[in-house]
Parts: structure tokens; sequence; C-alpha cells
């Protein structure tokens, strides 16, 4: 526990010493200053300019720059998924497994293009089963560039909108996501990429090594590019893996000290952008009361989630197993947990990959104590704000920040008023449509997904109804409180017999038979795919929404996501969660920007002291437990609450 | 609530509707609460549709399961009275809130009714009806008569008794020409005769206007207010989202659990409507409308809530010095004597330059003369009395030949060198040494020899200083407005503690002064009676006319002092903070209240198919059926405890917004969160023991 602490310290303070000259340095590299790097890039940035026809000088209203960011997440996502569908077509050497489009029908295409473009990097596959080392490093790793400088230019926009006075624009998308790649997430790539390799993640182009163990089984060791995907996956808020077993896997993370700069590099850009924020708004206070109220919220998540892991659970000390920690083992609980990192570093990480909406693992979430497991929910479900995605915490905050200030801000007497600027009709109305819609996406597709059924079926049901020839519509017989379980069909010797289950059935068919396996598998019931019952099961598709409309891609690793129903309903909760947060928040930062100022005063809400601080920390907890209260009471409060009393389900 | 409420005349108590809970008004209330069921009045107002809906769907439910005895009949029945009570009690406080201003509406409308008017035709006169008045039609009116139309004088003087219109019994004088010549219609004229040309059309009078917004009529929800709705609306819709979704939730909690029941229709309304903001949504319109009946209360008719709104966001308040800041009259308090010359000689000279000088400032010569060397009041005999000119800039007296004279240093400069005297470098310097002081200086001229300097001086209104500070902590700057020179302007802003004054200000530059201010994103409030007022006026955020000055300055601002106090903007400012803060304390306390009615239905509705969530229930309510009726029941009688709040106003104390924050968020943020925990758990006794 206390290893656990002073783990949490030492990297909390990384975060504090980056904070301000990184921010500094992407102020000057926003508006346009001169940095150190500047000799060198400048020239790329004018003729990348130049090539693309962009008119740098031009400062666009926010419905330029919203078209813009939308045709640019539009055109990079489809041309993802035309090269995932084609990744057949790659040369050899980048595709030593002859993967092709089999491995990723059109659902699960989409689902992982929508993932990539939204910055959540949800992988319903795994990866080293499905993807050529091509579709790796280009179709999917230009989003893990792209989709972080997109953040980026988004936040950058809105802190602009407060910045500026009666102004019609809010900046140039195309110059910002030049900039934000080329001066930010290049630079500190190539740096902290070198530190990887040195520490022991591969960097090849090698087809999977296959050896035998000590046992005399055979192993297939996975290879791969991965130390260059790996910084980015960290630095962008990316998240999405080389490997399925993503930073738990000892070639993505090989040692507590790349596990320390993993999670350095998560929180870099977002604490360094407060600091940003601060500058060009005009007062550095402004961004460290922000930056308090994101690290309040980041204490307490990994300090509860550290008790809650350490303390074990009683089913484990009823089955005699010591949860004490001592000098050889670490106690609590480690299921789900590498044992290189024990339980400090793995709640640490759940903690940080969910506060910012990274989602790369070192541990299996689905294996943490109910409590445990409620700190990363609950983190994603603040909408991604504590520090957050790239330039998606940002303004994700400042869109609370504007609530707080609207609900509360009136109790001095004044009508509300953030940084200078009135909060109007206009800006409550983004704010609660930014709300409203990742509320209704999180919670509807959840109560979707909890009671769903394609074909009521149970499998001895089905195959005797199948033996016996019956039509298709007999199958959906079962009553509906009746738990279904899956049919497993081989299509290659049953081909006929898919046919007689009902089309619909097919919504939830999980494409195994493309992985190797030897029979396809139909779940019926979405419920029927996750992995456990009862209240832990309903947390795991809650979690997968959640985190699919918070745009953070981490899973409770529970369910079975690879069906064209929880492809296409997840991918378009990440659109969703992406896009109609950033629109309203760009409409926000238009009108925001064409206000005038008024000086602050004495009479002024102060927004840069210890109460905002905590008036912002409590605004975020309370509508978002209101919001999703009754969802986690019947999920893992209730798990938990079962959990002590020994009544598991 | 004020340091200088001494100081200014009592507010008039309007007959029958000075306490807030007046017997008529609850009784019509009562009334109003249950007509404003009618749903087209509730659709106005979403979050309270929201529980009328609510209400009719548990009605359906109760009215079946009493027909058929059908689930829990009883259950459903009393969660129905109290929705309707919910949506009921929020009706009332509206209807509370309207009731001063309809009150008052009424009596107006009384001084309205049968007013004849005698319309002058081609010089002749005719007896017609008041309503066939038309603007620039002219009526003739004499002692006693009603005035029948608003207008302005264009012949004759008269004083006139306003008292319908502002309260106050003492006559005021109107004349034709300059800024006192507009007339009301509904006051009287006392005593001699006038001719007025008509202004205003019928329905669009000064009464028809103040009879409209005291009843509320033509209220429309203010910027802010539309803001706080749409506010309120989302986290509505949020909730209805949180509460539908809990439907499928429980249904597969239940087939997992493989026990209890998903809860009914009843319970889920129930749990919605204590969710979704009831409580500032129902009391939402009564703090707008109590807003601007406090404002009314003070005198202050304000053409739109807008304006009541505007006032809490003030920056900037331009006072004028005199009434405002000074006690209108300067008064004499020193004698300066010329080189060569008695002081006594002086005080001679100038008592006899004020003796027939009736300016307040002329007889506190008079006085002060008196006072020092026992100058006694002469016979007026042979004095030639020469008046005040804008032009001479002097008065005084001629006696023969003599002419005494009194003035400005400049005019009197002019004066002597006409006469071939010259002004002493020495009286130069006394009145520049006066000046910087603060003090007016007067220069006597004896013929074309100078024989002194009177030194007037301002008297600073008692408390002001104070009130200054006060605002400074609030963040409002103070600007005086005085047409003194710079030297005297400064000194007077020194001692009065402004933070910021405007000398020698012409209404050009007052104009100018607030385009600046308002240039720099500051607010800024002013009062003003001339018509060379009214573009500052328009152009101010806040501009309070004062009702003895022009038509032109009365139409250019966004209020009306009736009393015309111009003390009273700094009341106006603090009425509008007052208003802002009511709304979010109360929409505060509000939300924070959603999270002890959590804790109190969840456990309760999921009693059966989780038993475990019992452990939510750590305030020990008795069983699922009381615990979602005590917050049922919570949730509309808290409506119901507000309403002195809302109508009255949070109270405010002057302090910087960091204190207010920290002390309103403590009261209705953490008071928000804590108090419905003992009120529920005692709501649930009280149910649990009186269903037994």
């Amino acid at each position: 526990m206390v290893l656990g602490l002073i783990q949490i310290l030492i990297f909390f303070a990384l975060v504090i010493v980056v904070t301000k000259p990184l921010g500094l340095y992407m102020k000057r590299v926003f508006e346009g200053d001169r940095t150190l790097l500047s000799p060198v890039l400048r020239p790329v940035e004018n003729l990348w300019y130049k090539l693309l026809g962009i008119n740098a000088e031009e400062d666009q209203p926010w419905t330029k720059y919203a078209v813009g960011m939308l045709m640019f997440s539009g055109v990079s996502m489809l041309f993802t998924y035309a090269a995932l569908r084609l990744q057949a077509f790659v040369p050899a050497i980048l595709n030593p497994q002859k993967y092709g489009a089999d491995q990723i029908p059109s659902h699960l295409a989409f689902n992982t293009s929508a993932s990539f473009t939204t910055n959540t990097n949800w992988q319903s596959y795994s990866p080293e089963a499905t993807l050529t080392y091509a579709s790796n490093m280009i179709a999917l790793a230009i989003h893990n560039w792209a989709s972080a400088a997109v953040g980026m230019a988004v936040a950058i926009s809105l802190v602009r909108g407060f910045a500026r006075r009666k102004a019609s624009g809010i900046g140039n998308f195309w110059v910002d996501v030049t900039r934000g790649t080329l001066y930010v997430l290049l630079p500190i790539s190539v740096v902290f990429g070198t530190i990887m390799i040195a520490a022991g993640v591969p960097q090849n182009f090698d087809a999977p090594t296959v050896i035998k163990t000590l046992e005399g089984a055979t192993q297939t060791i996975a290879m791969g590019p991965v130390a260059s995907q790996e910084v980015i996956k960290m630095l962008g808020t990316n998240g999405g893996g080389f490997f399925n077993a993503n930073s738990s896997h000892p070639f993505e993370n090989p040692s507590n000290f790349t596990n320390l700069v993993q999670l350095f590099l998560i929180f870099a850009i977002p604490a360094g952008l407060t600091y940003t924020f601060g500058k060009m708004v005009g007062s550095v206070k402004q961004g460290w009361s922000v930056f308090a109220a994101m690290s309040i919220l980041f204490l307490a998540g990994a300090v509860v989630s550290l008790s809650a892991e350490q303390a074990g659970t009683p089913q484990l000390a009823a089955a005699h197993i010591s949860t004490a920690s001592s000098d050889t083992q670490p106690g609590g609980n480690m299921e789900g947990k590498e044992t290189r990192f024990g339980i400090g570093a793995s709640t640490l990480f759940a903690t940080v990959t969910t506060d910012a909406s990274c989602g790369a693992v070192n541990s299996m979430h689905d294996s943490f104590t109910p409590i445990g497991g409620l700190v990363p929910i609950f983190n994603m479900l603040t909408g991604e704000v504590i520090f957050g995605g790239v330039g998606a915490g940002l303004y994700g905050v400042l869109m609370f920040a504007v609530i707080a200030v609207f609900i509360a801000g009136q109790m001095v007497g004044r009508t509300p008023e953030y940084l200078g600027k009135k909060i109007e009709r206009f800006e409550v109305q983004m704010a609660m449509l930014a709300t409203l819609v990742l509320a209704a996406c999180v919670l509807f597709f959840t109560a979707m997904s909890a009671n769903t059924f394609y074909s009521n079926t149970s499998k001895e049901q089905a195959q005797a109804l199948v033996e016996s020839g019956a039509k298709a519509a007999d199958l959906g017989l079962a009553t509906r409180n009746q738990m279904s379980a899956s049919v497993s069909l081989d299509p290659k010797t049953q081909k006929a017999d898919i046919d007689k289950l009902p089309a619909s059935s097919r919504w939830n068919l999980w494409p195994a038979t493309a992985y190797g396996n030897s029979t396809d598998t139909y779940y019926g019931s979405t419920r029927n795919n996750v992995n456990n019952g009862g209240a832990h099961g309903f947390g795991e598709i809650l979690y997968a929404y959640t985190s699919a409309a918070g745009n953070n891609g981490s899973a409770f690793a529970g369910l079975t996501a690879n069906t064209p129903h929880y492809n296409l309903t997840l991918g378009i909760s990440m659109l969703v969660g992406r896009f109609m947060m950033i629109i309203p928040l760009l409409a926000m930062a238009g009108s925001l920007a064409k206000k005038k100022f008024s000086p602050a005063s004495a009479g002024t809400f102060p927004t840069d002291d210890a109460t905002f601080t905590l008036l912002l920390v409590g605004t975020i907890i309370i509508v978002n437990v209101l919001t999703y209260f009754p969802a986690l009471s019947l999920g893992p409060i209730v798990e938990h609450l079962q959990m002590q009393q020994m009544k598991t389900q | 609530m004020s340091l200088v409420q001494s100081n200014q005349p009592q507010h008039r108590q309007k007959s029958g509707s000075s306490s807030l809970f007046n017997p008529e008004i609850i009784r019509r209330a009562l009334k109003e609460s249950i007509l404003k069921l009618n749903p087209k009045q509730v659709a106005k107002n979403p979050v309270m549709m929201v529980v009328e809906v609510g209400s009719v769907v548990t009605t359906y439910f109760a009215i079946r399961d009493l027909i058929a005895h059908s689930g829990d009949a009883m259950f459903t029945l009393q969660v129905t009275l109290w929705l309707w009570f919910t949506v009921l009690f929020a009706n009332f406080a509206e209807a509370m809130a309207e009731g001063r201003g309809k009150a008052q509406a009424d009596a107006l409308r009384r001084t309205k009714t049968q007013t004849t008017a005698r319309k002058l035709e081609k010089g002749v006169e005719r007896v017609v009806a008041a309503s066939e008045l038309r603007k620039d039609d002219f009526f003739v009116c004499e002692s006693g008569d009603m005035i029948p139309a608003d207008g302005e004088v264009t012949e004759g003087i008269a004083s006139v008794d306003e008292s319908a219109i502002t309260g106050e019994s003492a006559p005021v004088i109107r004349e034709a020409g300059g800024d006192r010549s507009a007339v009301t219609g509904g006051t009287r004229v006392l005593s001699d005769r006038i001719v007025v040309r008509v202004t205003a059309n019928p329905g669009e009078s000064f009464l028809d206007r103040m009879i409209a917004l005291v009843e509320g009529a033509q209220r429309q929800k203010t910027p802010n207010e539309i803001a706080l709705s749409i506010l309120l609306s989302g986290l509505t819709i949020v909730f209805l989202f949180a509460t539908v979704t809990l439907l499928p939730f429980a249904h597969y909690s239940v087939d997992s659990a493989g026990q209890g029941s998903v809860p009914t229709i009843t319970v889920m309304v129930a749990l919605l409507v204590c969710l979704i903001p009831t409580t500032i949504g129902g009391l939402l319109s009564a703090i707008g409308i109590a807003g601007m009946d406090r404002v009314m209360q003070h005198n202050v008719l304000a053409m739109s809530g807008k304006a009541v709104e505007a006032a809490g966001d003030v920056n900037t308040l331009l006072l004028d010095k005199t009434g405002t800041i000074t006690i209108g009259n300067r008064e004499a308090v020193a004698f300066h004597p010329a080189p060569g010359i008695s002081e006594e000689a002086l005080a001679d000279a100038a008592q006899l330059s004020s003796l027939a000088d009736e300016t307040p400032e002329g007889r506190s010569v008079v006085v002060l003369a008196k006072e020092k060397y026992n100058l006694r009041e002469r016979e007026a005999v042979g004095l030639v009395f020469v008046p005040f000119t804008a032009h001479t800039r002097m008065s005084g007296v001629n006696i023969g030949d003599r002419q005494v004279r009194k003035g400005a240093t400049e005019s009197v400069r002019k004066h002597i060198e006409s006469l071939g005297g010259s002004m002493p470098e020495a009286i130069s310097q006394i009145a520049q040494d006066i000046a910087r002081e603060g003090g007016t200086p007067l220069v006597v001229a004896d013929g074309k020899q100078v024989v002194g300097v009177i030194q007037l001086k301002d008297i600073v209104k008692g408390g002001m200083k104070q009130r200054f500070e006060q605002l400074r902590a609030m963040g409002i700057k103070t600007v005086m407005i005085t047409g003194d020179n710079p030297l005297t302007a400064a000194s007077i802003a020194a001692e009065a503690g402004v933070d910021d004054f405007l000398a020698e200000a012409t209404p050009e530059m007052k104009l100018a002064y607030i385009r600046q201010e308002q240039a720099g994103g500051n607010l800024v409030a002013m009062t003003g009676d001339g018509t060379n007022d009214a573009p500052a006026l328009a152009q101010a955020d806040v501009g309070v006319a004062m009702n003895s000055g022009t038509q032109a300055a009365k139409e250019a601002g966004n209020m009306v002092d009736l009393d015309s106090n111009p003390t009273k903007l700094i009341e106006v400012v603090e009425i509008g903070k007052q208003l802002l803060m009511t709304r979010g304390a109360l929409t505060t306390f509000s939300i924070a209240n959603d999270v002890a009615k959590y804790f109190a239905i969840i456990p309760a509705m999921f009693f059966v198919t989780y038993p475990q969530l019992r452990a939510l229930n750590f305030i020990g309510l008795t069983n699922p059926r009381s615990a979602i009726l005590a917050a049922v029941i919570f949730n509309a009688l808290i409506i119901i405890a507000l309403i002195p709040l809302a109508l009255r106003g949070v109270k405010y104390r002057p302090a910087s917004a960091a204190q207010i924050l920290r002390r309103n968020l403590l009261i209705y943020g953490l008071g928000g969160v804590l108090v419905p925990f003992p009120c529920i758990w005692l709501l649930d006794k009280l149910v649990a023991t009186w269903t037994h």
C-alpha cells in the first residue's frame, strides 16, 4: 500500500514538473511563435502548406473549422476502412501471416476505423490474429497521430474562443493539426521511441517466431514494429495496442521503467495543455485551478483503486489465501495483474488510462474488485476530463467549467461569466447538447444490449431444431426471461443448417472461423456476449459503451464485442461521443470569440482559486453521479455489496 | 440593508399589499394555482410540464387500480396526490409572486376609469371622454381636474398631486418649457391652469404601461432566465433518459437475479419527478416576478426584467454629484477678504449681494454673515436685484449707482475689467486654493473693486463613503458626474470616496464616458432627468429616469424612479444582484437535493431483486413504500418551504464575490446535499406511522 502510494506520488511529481515547460512550448507552437525546433521544422511546415495548398494565414470561423475537422476525420476514416478491408493486397513482407478481409469483416472494419478516427482505439479484435503489419503501421497508426492532433486543435480553438475578443475566427484547423503533429507529437515520439527500444521493446518486421517450450509444447511469439507504435499510443492517448494483451504484454511494456514512461506519456500533453490554456487566456492561475481539479479527481481515483485491490476480497480470505502484503507476496487481489507490475503499478495504470482517454491496459480491469473496477468506469463516465484525452480532456473540462459557472456563478449576484466571457443561452445550449447526447448514447445502448434477443434459443434447442429441420421462425421460441445460450455452428460442415437460424441471429454472430476456430458462434441474446452473469455482466456492458462514448477504448475484457451488433453500436457510440462533443464545443468557441471581454473585478466570480477548483470537482461528480447512479448501482455497486456479503451470482 | 436609508423618504406602502403574505393575496393565489393547471400555461415551464404529464399517468394507474382492485392502489393514489401537489405548489408560488402586482394594478386601474377631458379645439373647449384624446390634441386642466392623458405642458404652470403614481403626497410643480413640463395621466391638478399637448395615445400611456408592468402581463423571460430554463430542460431530459433506461436495466437485473420484479410505472414516475429540478423549476418565474416587484416596492418602475438583471451586472455607476453624493445645496463656510479690506466689510458686501438671492447658496451667505458678524438682514429698500443669468453668471444688487455682484471668478473678472478695474493676484490665488480644497469660490465685487471671496462648500451626505467602499468591495466602480471644475470635483470626489469623476460634465461627455466604459466590457448604470440626458440614458445598460424629468428622458431610460431620488440607483443594483443570487442559490440547492433522493429511492426500487442494495439506505427508511413517498412528499413540500426565500430573495450582504460565493456554496450547495436526509427520514417515519 505504501509502495503503491509512493509510486502514485513519484508519477504525479513527474507530471507536475512537465506541465509548465510543455505547456509553454505548446502555447508558442499553436500561436506560431518561434521555438527551439523552428529552424528545422518551419521549412517542413511551410512546404507542407504549399503542397496541400493551405493558406496558413486564414483565420477560420467555427463553421469552417468544423467542416475542415469533419472532412479530415471523414476522409481518413474512409481510408482506414478501405485499407483494412483490402489488407490482403499489401506486400508480403508487411503481411507475413497472410491476413485478409476474412479476418476483418465490414462491421469490424467500421468499428475499427471509427475507433481509431475518434481517438478511442477500442479493439473488438485481437490485433496479432487480425491485422497485417501494414494495417497496424499505416491504416491505424496514422490515426494515432491524426486523432490526437485533431483533439489538440479543437482544445486550442476553444481556448482561443475564451482568449479572443470580438473576433470572428477561432484559428485555422489545418495549421493547428499540422503544428500539433509536427512540433509536439513527432519530436516527443522520436525521443521516447528510442528510449523504449533501448528499454527492450522490439522494432522489427519479422514473422512470428515459433518455438518449442520446455514442456515440449509449441508457442508462437508475435513480432513486429512495436516500439514506434508504443510511444504514440500513449502520447496521443490512443491506447490501441500492437498486441491483444496491450501494455500487459512483455514486448509492449517490458519493465517497471517502461511502465512509468508509458504512464508519464499518457498524462504529459493533457497536463501541459492546462498550462497552455492558462497562458493563452492571460492567467496561468486559471490553468492551475483546472489542473488542481483534475489532480483531485485523479488522486482520489488512484487511492481508492489501490486500496480496493490491495484489500483483496472476503472470498480470497475465506479460501485461506493471505491478502496481506509481505516481502515476497503482493497480497490483495492479484488476479489479472502482471507480477512484474504488482498491485500498485496496475491500479495506477488503470486509473491513469481511464482518466485520460487512453484505454491502454497493463492489467485486466475485469478482474478487479468491484470498487477497483468502479473507479475506471467512473473516470470514463466523467466524460474523460480528468486530464483526459489529448485536447479532449481540456475541452471536456472547460465544458464542465461552463456548466459549473452557470449553475453556481449567479450566486455572486452577476449573470454567469467565465474568463471574462458571459455564459449565455447559446453556450448553455451547446454544453447541454453535448452532455445529453453522450448520456443518451451510453444509457440507451447499454439498455439495448442488456435486453436484445436476436434469437432466444438454447444450444440444445437450436441443435435439436436444426437436426429436425424445423423452420427458421421456430427458433425464437424460448421465453424472454430465459437466459439463452450461444449456439456454435460450423459453417463449413453445416452450411444448410445455419440458414435455418433466424436471419436476425447473424446480428450477434462472432466470426470465430476467421481466426482459425472450427465453428462460428451465434450468441443469440446480446446478454450472452458477457463472460459473467449478474451484476458483473451488466457492468461489462456498461463499461463497453462508457468506454466507447467516452472515446477511451479500454475494455473490461469480459465482453465478446466482435459481432455486428456490438461493432455497430459501439462504433456509433464512438462517433457520437467524439463529434457530438466537438461540434457543439466548436460552436461554443465561435460564439465566445465574438463576445466582448468584461474585465474581472472584486464582484466577478473568481475562477482561479480553491473554491472554484472544488466547485468544478463537485460539478463533475454530481452531474455524472446523478446521470449514471442508477446504472452504477445495478452494476459495480451492488456487486461490491454482494461480494461483501459473500454472495455472488 | 442600506446605510443611508434614513436620509431617504419612506417608501410608500401600497394599500393593503405591504405584507408578503397578505390574506387577500393568498386567497387569490390559491384560486390561481388551480387555474394554472391548464396545460397551455404549464407548457411554458418544461420542468413542471413533465411533472404534470407524470401526474396524469399515475392518476390513470391509480384509477385503474382502484377499480380493478389490482396493484397497490393506495400507494399509487398517494404518490399521485403528491405529484399533483407538486404542480399546484409551483403554481401557487408563481401566483403569490404575481399577487402583489395584481393588487397594485387594480388600484391603478381605479384611477384610470371615468376620466373626462376638456379638449381644446381651435381655442374652443369641449368635454370629451379621456379615451377620445389622441396624440397632439390639446386639453385644459384647472385646479381639481384629473389630468386625462400623458402630455407636455405648453402653457401655464400648476401644482400637481402625483400621489396616484408615485405615492408621494407633496405636490410638484409642472410648467411649460424646461425639464419639468411632463404631466402624467391619472394625476390631479391642485392649483392654477395649464394647457397640455397629448403625447401618448390611449393604451400607450405611462399609467397603462405601469399597470401592465406591475401585473406582469407583458413579462417576458429575461435572457438569463431563458438560459437557465435551457439548462433545467437539459437536466430534465438527462434524468428522463436515466429513468427510462432504468426499466430495461431493471429487466436485466431481475432476470439475472432471478427474484423480484421490475419497478412499476408509478415508482418510475416518482423517481423521475424527484430527480428533475422541480424546486428551481417551480420557483423560477416567481423569483423573477418577485425581483421586479422588489424594485417596485422601492418605487422604481422597471420597464423589463432584463433591466433588473442588468442592474446586477453593473460594474460602473454614474452618480450625479448633486442630490446623490452631496446634499443638493452648497453652503457658505468662510469669507476671504481682499488685501486691505476687512473681513467684516466683505461680509457686509456679500450679505448685500445675497439679500434678494433665494437660492440655498444665497441664503447660506446671509446666514453666515449673521452668525459671524451678527449682520442683520436689512430692509431691501432701493435695492434692485440683479438675478443670475446664464450669460453673466453673476447675481447681485444695484443700489443707485453702486453695483454689488458675486459670481464665478472669470465672470467677475470680466465684469470689473469692463468697469476699468482689475482682479488682484491675491484673489485669484485664494479662489484657486478654495477650488483645490473642493469648495466653490464666489468672488464679491463692489463696483470695480474686488472685496473678497466667499467660500462655498459641498456637503457630502453621511454614510456615502462607507457605501462606496462596499460597492468597491463588490467590484463596482463609482463615478461622480458634476458640472464643477476639475479641481473642485477632484476634492469632493476624494472626500466622498468615489473612484473616478467627470468634471465640467456635458451630456456629450457623459455619453462618451459611457461608451468608453462599455468598450472596456463594463456595464454602466446612470440616472438622469433632462432631455439632454436622453442619449446617455439610452446608451447606459441601466438608465434610471427621474419621474420629475422630461418625457424624452423617461422614454430613453429602462427604469423610472417615481420618487426622483438618484441615490436609489445603488439600491436598484443591489436588488438586481439579489435576484441573480436567489436564482443561483435555488438552482444549486435543487440539483444538490437529488443526491439524497437517490439514496432513498434506488434501494427501495430493488428491495427484492438486490437486497444487498439496502446498504445504501443508510438513513434507515422504514420500507420501500414509505421511502418513495417520503422522497416525493419532500420534493413537493420543499417548494412551499422555499416560497418565502424566492419572494424575499436570499440575504444580501455587500462583500466580494469570493466571500459571497464561499458562503452561498456552503449554505445552498453543501446544505442542499445534507438537508434532505433528515427531512426525508422524518417524513418517512410520519408516513410509516400513518399508514400502519
